[in-house]
C-alpha cells in the first residue's frame, strides 16, 4: 500500500495480534550485553565486584570463618587461647541471650513473654496474610483485644501472675513494646490530627496545628528527658505514672505528629471529585473519610507510612538515655561484664543487634513492597 | 397526593418491586429564591429564582463559565451562597448539617468527572451509601443494586474497578449509583462532555429512559438533541443570570433573547 499513497484503502480482513518479539536472546547472552556492553559498562561491572568482594570477604570472615562458636568466658575468645585471628565471639551472645531478650525480668516469669510474643505472632500472621478471611474479626483481637491481654500478662497483678515492674523489664521486649505501641497507637492519632488539620472548624484547625508543630519542633530526646525527669515534679505525688508508661506517651505523641503529616500529604493527593462524589451521596464527614478518603489516601502514602514505622523502630534506642534498656541499653551492659572483656565482644554485640535491627526494619520495608503491587493490580488507575 | 402524580406512574410502568412507593404531598420539588453566590469577589450566581415541579425536566445550557455547575451544586449543597434561599422537597438548606444530609439522600448526583470511588468495586460503589446512609441490609442493598446496574445496562461489569471501565460505563455506574439511592430528585452536571463521542449516546438513551420514568430532573449540558427530546423547560445562563427560560420549541425555534440566538448558531452549526 506504500507504493500508491494516493489510492484509497480499505482493508479486507482485520489482522491478529502477534506475540512481541524476544529481546536479544537467553539470559547469559543479555546478561553479557548489559554487563560487559561497551568500555564503560565494563569498568563499572568490574569495579562494583571488587567492591562488593571488599565489603563481603571481611564480613563473612568476621562472622563465620574466624568466628568461635563455643566457650564458657573471655579466654575461649581470645587470640591467644585459640591461636589464629578471633572474628566474632558467638558465646558471648549465648551467655547474655536470656538478658537481650528479657532483660532482667525474673526467670521463672519469662514464659508470660513468650506467650505474649506467640499470641502476638499469631493473630499477626493471619493478619498479614492476603488470603486468610475474617480480615475485620482479626483486626479487632489484634489492635483493640491484643494490648489489653498484652498489658496484664506483661504486668500481671491478676488472675494470680505476679506484679512485675517496668524497672525490671528490658531488652528487645521493651523495643517491641515501645515500637509496637509507638506504632498502632501513632497512626490513628495521625490520622485524627491530619483531618483536624483540614477542619474546617477553626478553634480544632489551630489546636491540631499546634499539636504537630509543637511535637515537630521538639527532639524525642528532648521529650523523652522531659517525660522521665521533669514530669513528676509537675505533677502531684498520687498521680505517679509509671517510668515506661511516660517514656510509651511520648514516643506515642511524638510519631503521631510525624504521622499527621504523612496523612496529610495523603488526603491531599485525592481530587475534589472524590469529596464530592461522596458527599452527594448523603455519606457524611466521618463515612465519606472512613469509605472513600481515607482508604485511597492511606494507600498512597504506605511508603510514608512505613517510612515512619522504621524511623519509630530504630528510635526507640534512644530510650538508653532515661535509663530504659532496650536491646541496645541491654547490650552495652553487657560490654561492660569484665567476664567477657576481649577485643571483639563490642564487635559481636553490634553486630547481632544490627542483624535484628536490619531483619525487622527489612522485613517492614518489604511487607509493604509487597502491599503496594498487590493493591495497585487489584486496582488499576 | 393529586391524581397526575408522576411518581405513581413511574412505579406502575416500571413494574419496579424493589422501589418502594415514595408520595410526597408537596409537588413543588426544588425552589430557588434570590440567590446569589461570590467567589471570592466574583460574582458567580446573580439573582437566580428558579421553580421546578415534581416530573419537571429542566436543562439549563450556557457557555461554560456562566454558573451552570455551581447552580447545580447548590441544590444540594455542595457549594455554599451568600444570598437566597434553596428549598428542596420542602427542606430549606442551611447551615444545619442534618438538613443537608436529609436533602442529599433525596437528590442524586452525577458528575462530569464520573467520580465514581477506584478503589470499590462497581456494586461497593453502588451499595455503599445505601448500607449506611439508608441502613439497608446488605443483601437487599446489593439487589437493588443489581437492579439498576441492569437497568443501564451493565450488569455484567458489577464486580470490575471503575478504573476497567470505559468511560461510558463509568458514567452509567455513576447514574446507578444514585439511581440506588432512589432519589426524588436528580441532577446532572454536563453528564456527557467528557466522554469520547462513541459514548456518548449510550449515556444520553440512559437519561431518557429516566426521564420517560418521570424522574425529576435537572440537567447541565450541550446534548441539543437530548433537550429537544425530554426538557419541559430550557434555561440559558451567561455570566452568572438566567438569560432566557423558554418552553423548549419556543427556546429552539423562536429564541426571544439576542444572547440565545447566538449561543444556538455557535452550537447548532
Amino acid at each position: 500500500m506504500a507504493a500508491d499513497l494516493q489510492a484509497p484503502f480499505i482493508r479486507r480482513a482485520l489482522l491478529e495480534p502477534e506475540p512481541p518479539p524476544l529481546a536479544g536472546g537467553d539470559a547469559l547472552t543479555r546478561g553479557r550485553a548489559r554487563l560487559f556492553g561497551g568500555v564503560f559498562n565494563t569498568v563499572l561491572t568490574v569495579a562494583s565486584a571488587i567492591i562488593i568482594a571488599a565489603l563481603v570477604w571481611p564480613a563473612l570472615k568476621f562472622l563465620l570463618i574466624d568466628a568461635v562458636w563455643t566457650g564458657a568466658s573471655r579466654v575461649d575468645c581470645l587470640p591467644e587461647t585459640v591461636g589464629r585471628e578471633v572474628g566474632a565471639c558467638w558465646p558471648f551472645i549465648k551467655a547474655k541471650f536470656v538478658q537481650f531478650m528479657y532483660g532482667f525480668y525474673p526467670a521463672s516469669e519469662q514464659w508470660r513473654v513468650d506467650v505474649t510474643y506467640a499470641l502476638g505472632a499469631a493473630l499477626l500472621a493471619p493478619l498479614l496474610i492476603p488470603a486468610v478471611p475474617y480480615k475485620g474479626t482479626n483486626a479487632i483481637l489484634f489492635f483493640g483485644l491484643f494490648p489489653v491481654v498484652a498489658f496484664f500478662l506483661l504486668v500481671g497483678g491478676v488472675l494470680g501472675l505476679p506484679h512485675v515492674e517496668t524497672r525490671v523489664w528490658g531488652g528487645l521486649l521493651v523495643t517491641l513494646v515501645i515500637s509496637f505501641t509507638g506504632i498502632i497507637f501513632s497512626l490513628p492519632l495521625g490520622v485524627l490530627l491530619a483531618l483536624g488539620r483540614r477542619s474546617h472548624l477553626p478553634i480544632i484547625r489551630a489546636l491540631c496545628v499546634i499539636f504537630i508543630e509543637f511535637w515537630r519542633g521538639v527532639p524525642l530526646i528532648t521529650v523523652l528527658f522531659f517525660a522521665t525527669y521533669m514530669l513528676p515534679f509537675f505533677l502531684p505525688d498520687a498521680w505517679r505514672i509509671d517510668a515506661l508508661a511516660r517514656v510509651l506517651i511520648g514516643v506515642v505523641l511524638f510519631a503521631g505528629a510525624y504521622m499527621a503529616e504523612v496523612v496529610r500529604g495523603g488526603l491531599q493527593a485525592i481530587p475534589r471529585g472524590q469529596f464530592e462524589g461522596a458527599m452527594a451521596l448523603g455519606l457524611g464527614y466521618w463515612r465519606m473519610m472512613g469509605f472513600v478518603i481515607l482508604p485511597q489516601a492511606l494507600r498512597l502514602v504506605i511508603p510514608g507510612i512505613v517510612n515512619s514505622f522504621i524511623a519509630l523502630f530504630k528510635d526507640t534506642t534512644l530510650v538508653l538515655i532515661v535509663a530504659i534498656f532496650d536491646l541496645l541499653g541491654q547490650l552495652r551492659a553487657a560490654f561492660a561484664d569484665p567476664n567477657w572483656a576481649t577485643p571483639v565482644t563490642l564487635f559481636t554485640g553490634f553486630a547481632f543487634a544490627g542483624m535484628i535491627y536490619f531483619l525487622v526494619s527489612f522485613g517492614m520495608s518489604r511487607y509493604a513492597l509487597l502491599m503496594e503491587r498487590r493493591l495497585n493490580i487489584q486496582q488499576p488507575r | 397526593m393529586g391524581s397526575g402524580d408522576p411518581e405513581q406512574g413511574r412505579a406502575e410502568t416500571s413494574g419496579d418491586v424493589l422501589l418502594e412507593m415514595r408520595t410526597t404531598e408537596n409537588p413543588v420539588a426544588i425552589e430557588i429564591v434570590g440567590l446569589n453566590k461570590w467567589f471570592g469577589k466574583f460574582h458567580v450566581l446573580r439573582d437566580i429564582d428558579l421553580k421546578v415541579m415534581r416530573g419537571e425536566r429542566i436543562v439549563i445550557c450556557g457557555p461554560s463559565g456562566s454558573g451552570k455547575s455551581t447552580l447545580l451544586r447548590c441544590i444540594n449543597r455542595i457549594e455554599d451562597w451568600q444570598r437566597g434561599r434553596v428549598i428542596v422537597d420542602g427542606t430549606e438548606l442551611t447551615e444545619d448539617l442534618k438538613k443537608i444530609d436529609e436533602v442529599r439522600r433525596e437528590v442524586g448526583m452525577v458528575f462530569q468527572q464520573f467520580n465514581l470511588f477506584p478503589h470499590l468495586t462497581v456494586l461497593e460503589n453502588c451499595t455503599l451509601a445505601p448500607i449506611w446512609v439508608r441502613r439497608m441490609p446488605k443483601k437487599q442493598a446489593e439487589e437493588v443494586a443489581r437492579h439498576y446496574l441492569a437497568r443501564v445496562r451493565i450488569p455484567e461489569q458489577a464486580d470490575k474497578y471503575p478504573g476497567q471501565l470505559s468511560g461510558g460505563q463509568q458514567q452509567r455506574v455513576a447514574i446507578a449509583r444514585a439511581l440506588c439511592m432512589q432519589p426524588k430528585i436528580m441532577l446532572f452536571d454536563e453528564p456527557t462532555s467528557s466522554l469520547d463521542p462513541e459514548m456518548v449516546k449510550e449515556v444520553l438513551d440512559t437519561m431518557i429512559a429516566l426521564a420517560l420514568d418521570g424522574m425529576t430532573m435537572v440537567v447541565a449540558s450541550h446534548e441539543m438533541g437530548f433537550a429537544r427530546q425530554v426538557a419541559n423547560r430550557m434555561v440559558l445562563m451567561d455570566a452568572g443570570q438566567f438569560v432566557e427560560v423558554n418552553e423548549p420549541e419556543a427556546f429552539f425555534t423562536r429564541p426571544q433573547h439576542e444572547r440565545t440566538r447566538l449561543f444556538l448558531s455557535q452550537i447548532l452549526r
